[in-house]
């Protein structure tokens, strides 16, 4: 006879903030430790690599810079994944979105409106952010609409855009100038975003994605709108009951979402390359739903949460220059972090049960 | 128009057609066996890069070709257990675990590959597998030479599709997996284990995947590139809807893909100076998102598809067994 | 030796004793009835027994052997056949497939269906229980599911067969017909555990009576000898005094339904030219199996569907084109069937809850954009007090309410705003007597101040003691609404 032992979760009836702020600590030293098996196969110390990894990301000003650097698209898609998975909306698609993003930086940005700096800066933002925006509408009304299911629908337009940007830097848009490399023109110098520091490339787009975030946040915890966004999200059924416009709320929220990615590319753009190519993004919008997952959807964690897996890749990337480790172990410690956020949130949640 | 005729009644285009739709196949089986049992699989695209990778590297490292395929197979089911142990033993979002189970895979792979070929800068070649002639029937013309002179994996992709129609449909297990996706209180009132039944169909569904992923790499290409997967993954998700879960549709629309992508190859030589490439390659993603706006009406989805089985409101319940 | 025996059977949850030391025994061919009302800890002690949970203490036996705990393939082998409550079938596979998933080995190459069909043919025949096997089970009404769920049992030679409030959901006549199968079972020697909250089918079914008390059993006896009266007060352990309908003449006309059709979203009529008035001071009865329309009306009046045609008036103000924010506004209240998927957002606080109908509000709002916690605090404080809800404070999270709190908390918010129209839809439904008393007493309150009030209930005795006047729905469209004592016809056949 076959006997079953039973293991029991229960919710807990508290979740106070302490344990809300050990999950991603837990789920960071969780990554951590199962990629020091990886770590142990290259043959190399694993309190070595990390501390290389450590010192690669925060050891000098310049690796700050760089780390912070990098911190600044994660943010921006990081808010556009949590916006959009609170209203559990799916998107998948950040990376599609910041290109879009980054096309209209560089379709109004390289001489087609010319406006003082005052002026052009937040107008690339703008143009970028609905570029992205209305990208994603798409996804939003075959959802609403057609119930389409949203995962497939961003994930496959990501590789259109992608295509259509490869088009676009080959073909009509590709710069004269650029000595057949398939890259746009470089846009005016009212449209680049200025550097912080000098000497390194960290840029303003840090204020602006910092002043995002703050804004995300104040709109999800005081504003009506807010109120919904979060309630389609908890509970549509019961939402819809109370009289809240789904339709309209998730549309809105489409559009912070891929407005949010769509910065992302208009930053990159402005404040790091000045113009377009195929790898302006190496998986950012992807990264971000990582970072999302990591600051537990909250609009202010994202900013902790991309500044450390910004600083994973900084870190990877020079800890594999001094070691023999290859540097995808930093897409790795992304992946298996986004697996461990999930189980320690729900370690922190719920009060699992032995027999 | 008679340029389109001359395509479709080239039996080089045919081979092509059977070319492309084998990792198709394989994948959209695959996702339909874990949804079938109620299971969302967005681990598609990391567990076919992995088989990719894993069974060119068996092969690379001396290996035979079918112990390639079953340790990409392998490899494929242990992420399908990965997968499976999140999203129906701790009953996690499917959504959101498959796409880190990709992340995860996908990566994994690369590490792994460049771990083991750390000085190659252009990718290192294998023998795949070579076409078997099936004789008398290959000297059929246009479908013989198509269908009958095929890699083996190929004919294993096609024999594949009766094989999971008729587990499905046909068999107690089948039926276990298919009630699991309708109504999981069902099949645990009928005194067998859901989690169970669901954590073999993801396991199952997770090594066809892999096995597809191998194809790429074992017969259609001879080397591991990164990126090769290439999006296949999820439009092998939308397949699965576009087929309305049935293994015999699901062949139909990979077909009907596969058509499209190597008429779109063949056209790319005659109207490329008109058309840039780039519009050619963006045929398969948005076709499968028409595909997908075509039948969401339509469309009967597994009950219980992205709904964990718990036991009660108050207490989620979960059994290990003991021997 | 008894058929099936408990002994000493104890569960908790948390600081819950859902069965307390639970001792019952059960012989061939009868019909035991479990009574207790909703929580007693019927259901928690019949999912022991099917291995649902395993029991903290107590045994179970099976015609003397030992019951393995916590293994539902175990009690089927023992014999075991259960019918829920809510019907574990797949609407989209067939009678067959359903029947006979777990009967074969999961690794059989091949589905016996010509030996499944013969033994079911067979089993149909000498229980009357005819079914087509190769109908889809979405295509059955109710009673035929009902059947396949006894025919599941049956199928794998079920001795003790139990049955979760099998009546909840059928017509007067078939639960009639039920009742003729649960004799030809007993006749053939099977057991049967009869569970209701039903006095009268109780009484009519059953051969001994077990009354089930917050997890303890408090009476057992002979159905012979047991009286409505008596077995009610084991029940609920006091005589219980449900409040009066006093009688009141009613007023203006302030809800109108004229020529009323609705469609679901696929375009499938609901609703059939439903005609109904509401006037003040009054309750009108909305009675009827369920699955017959109620739920249609309901969206339509919580203004949750569009697809209607017709009248729809508040006070000679067309609601047609209206939406759930618009009725709200114009003065409508809804009480939802479901509290916790359409009542409430369980993650978010109570203070959140009570503003979800009014965000826009002047006095929870400020310009419109912002939402004005400290109002709605105050708010939430204020009706917490009212409502007498028991809970750690405004602050706290919604779903860790009981039951009978959240339907206080949806009466807060609907009955604070004082509205001329209240829409009830089964809203005492699971709860415990004191709940009930207390909602039935809202409602007769609103009644007194003006309100017109919609009842809808698969309760009749509810509806007989609350209602003014009570229509009855039949497959989406409505009877007229007359006077509770011009329905005897109704009543005596469902009683």
């Amino acid at each position: 006879m076959r006997e079953a032992q039973s293991v029991q979760i229960e919710a807990r009836d508290h979740v106070s903030l302490m344990r809300v702020s050990m999950a991603p600590i837990l789920a960071i030293l969780a990554t951590m430790v199962i990629c020091s098996v990886l770590i142990l196969w290259a043959g190399v110390s694993v309190v070595d690599a990390y501390a290389l990894l450590f010192k690669g990301a925060f050891g000098s000003l310049f690796a700050l810079k760089e780390t912070f650097t990098r911190s600044i698209p994660l943010i921006f898609t990081g808010l556009a994944v949590a916006v959009a998975f609170r209203s559990k909306f799916y998107n998948i698609g950040a990376e599609g979105q910041l290109y879009a993003g980054a096309l209209a930086t560089v379709f109004f940005g390289t001489g087609l409106v010319n406006l003082p700096a005052y002026l052009m800066l937040p107008f690339l933002f703008l143009v970028g952010a609905l570029a992205g925006g209305i990208l994603l509408l798409v996804p939003v009304l075959l959802k609403t609409r057609l119930k389409v299911d949203e995962v497939v629908t961003t994930l496959l337009l990501n590789f259109v855009v992608l295509l259509a940007v490869s088009y676009l830097i080959e073909g009509p848009w590709r710069d004269p100038m650029a000595m057949g490399w398939p890259q746009t023109a470089s846009i005016v110098d009212a449209g680049v975003l200025p550097t912080l520091v000098s000497k390194g490339r960290l840029h303003a787009g840090l204020i602006v994605t910092l002043l995002a975030a703050l804004l995300i946040w104040l709109l999800m915890r005081f504003t009506v709108l807010g109120y919904e966004i979060r309630a389609v999200g908890f509970n549509a059924k019961a939402a819809e009951f109370s009289g809240v416009n789904i339709n309209r709320t998730v549309v809105i929220t489409a559009l912070l979402s891929g407005g949010l990615a769509g910065m992302a590319g208009t930053s990159e753009v402005a404040g790091l390359k000045g113009y377009l190519t195929l790898d302006l993004s190496p998986g950012f919008g992807y990264t971000g739903i990582a970072v999302a997952m990591l600051a537990q959807l909250h609009p202010l964690a994202i900013i902790p949460a991309a500044l450390f897996l910004s600083a994973v890749y900084v870190g990877a990337d020079s800890m594999s220059r001094a070691v023999n480790i290859p540097t995808y172990i930093a897409d790795v410690l992304v992946g298996v972090s986004v697996l461990a956020i999930l189980v320690s949130v729900m370690l922190t949640r719920y009060r699992i049960k032995w027999p | 128009m008679s340029e389109l005729i001359d395509i479709v009644l080239n039996a080089g285009f045919w081979a092509a057609t059977l070319r492309i739709v084998s990792p198709l196949i394989f994948g959209t089986l695959g996702e339909l066996i874990c949804e079938r049992a109620g299971v969302l699989n967005l681990g598609i695209e990391g567990i076919m890069t992995v088989g990719a990778m894993a069974g060119w590297m068996w092969v690379y490292q001396g290996g035979d070709l079918w112990g390639g395929v079953i340790f990409a197979a392998g490899m494929g089911a242990l992420f399908g257990l990965l997968h499976a142990g999140f999203t129906v033993y701790l009953g996690l979002s499917q959504h959101v675990t498959g796409i880190g189970i990709t992340l995860f895979a996908s990566s994994l792979s690369y590490f792994v590959y460049r771990m083991l070929l750390p000085a190659a800068t252009t990718p290192p070649k294998i023998i795949p597998f070579e076409n078997i002639e099936i004789p008398f029937l290959s000297d059929i013309p246009l479908i013989g030479e198509a269908l009958f002179n095929q890699s083996p994996l190929t004919y294993l992709a096609l024999l594949s599709v009766p094989a999971v129609w008729y587990v499905l449909h046909r068999t107690p297990l089948g039926l276990a997996v298919r009630m699991a996706g309708e109504n999981p209180v069902a099949v645990e009132a009928q005194g067998i284990d859901v989690l169970a039944v669901r954590t073999g169909a993801v396991m199952a569904g997770s090594a066809l995947m892999a096995v597809g992923g191998a194809f790429i790499t074992m017969s259609w290409f001879d080397a591991f590139y990164f990126g090769m997967v290439n999006g296949r993954g999820w439009i092998c998700v939308a397949l699965v809807i576009f087929a309305s879960w049935k293994p015999g549709k699901a062949m139909l629309g990979a077909i009907l893909f596969a058509g499209l992508e190597a008429m779109q190859v063949r056209a790319q030589q005659t109207a490329g100076a008109f058309i840039p490439y780039q519009f050619f390659l963006m045929l398969p993603y948005l076709m499968s998102i028409l595909a997908m706006i075509v039948m969401a009406r339509r469309a009967q989805y597994p009950q219980a598809l992205l709904v964990p089985f718990r036991r009660g409101e108050r207490v989620l319940t979960l059994k290990r067994s003991r021997g | 030796m008894s058929r099936l025996s408990f002994k000493g059977i104890s569960k908790r949850f948390g600081s819950l004793i859902a069965n307390d030391s639970i001792s019952l025994s059960l012989e061939a061919g009868e019909v035991m009835a479990l009574l207790g009302e909703n929580g007693a800890g019927k259901t928690t002690l019949m999912n022991i027994l099917f291995g649902h949970y395993e029991a903290d203490e107590g045994s179970i036996e099976v015609e003397g052997k030992l019951l393995p705990p916590g293994s539902t393939e175990a009690a089927i082998q023992a014999g075991i056949g259960m019918v829920h409550q809510h019907f574990t079938l797949a609407d989209n596979l067939t009678v067959l497939e359903n029947i006979i998933l777990g009967t074969e080995s999961l690794w059989s190459w091949r589905h016996e269906r010509s030996a499944a069909r013969s033994k079911l043919a067979e089993m149909a025949d000498s229980y009357s229980l005819a079914i087509d096997p190769d109908a889809l089970i979405g295509s059955l009404s109710v009673g035929e599911r009902q059947r396949v769920e006894i025919l599941k049992a049956l199928y794998r030679d079920a001795r003790i067969l139990i049955l979760d409030e099998p009546t909840a959901v059928l017509t007067p006549q078939e639960t009639e017909s039920l009742f003729v199968t649960l004799r030809s079972l007993t006749d053939r020697g099977l057991s049967v555990i009869f569970i209701s909250h039903k006095l009268h089918e109780i009484l009519a079914i059953s051969d001994r009576i077990s009354v089930l008390r917050r997890g303890k059993i408090v009476a057992s006896l002979n159905a012979s000898e047991a009286s409505r009266s008596e077995l009610a007060e084991k029940m609920l352990g006091a005589a219980v005094t449900r409040p009066q309908l006093e009688a009141m003449e009613p007023g203006a006309a302030i809800l109108s339904l004229q020529g009323l059709n609705a469609y679901s979203s696929d375009k499938l009529p609901l609703l059939e030219n439903v005609d109904l008035t509401v006037y003040a001071h009054e309750i009108v009865g909305i009675a009827g199996v369920a699955g017959n329309g109620q739920a249609a009306l309901a969206d339509v009046l919580s203004g949750l569907n569009r697809n209607i045609s017709g009248r729809l008036e508040l006070h000679g103000k067309s609601l047609i084109d209206a939406g759930p924010a618009e009725f709200v506004a114009c003065g409508i209240g809804r009480i939802p069937e479901d509290r916790h998927a359409r009542g409430m957002i369980g993650d978010m606080a109570i203070w959140e809850n009570v503003i979800s109908e009014d965000l826009r509000s002047a006095e929870v709002s400020k310009w419109q954009i912002f939402v004005d916690k400290a109002a709605a605090v105050k708010r939430a404080k204020r009706l917490i007090e009212q409502f007498d809800l028991r809970c750690k404070g405004p602050l706290a999270q919604t779903k860790l309410l009981s039951g009978g709190n959240i339907q206080k908390l949806i009466l807060a918010r609907v009955l604070s705003p004082k509205p001329d129209f209240i829409l009830a839809n089964q809203p005492v439904r699971g709860l415990d007597e004191g709940a009930i008393a207390y909602v039935q007493e809202q409602l007769f309150a609103a009644r007194k101040r003006g309100a017109a009030i919609l009842l809808i209930s698969e309760d009749l005795d509810e509806l007989l003691s609350l209602c003014d006047r009570i229509a009855v729905m039949y497959q989406g469209s409505l009877s007229e609404a007359v006077p509770p004592a011009a329905r005897t016809i109704v009543t005596s056949s469902a009683l």
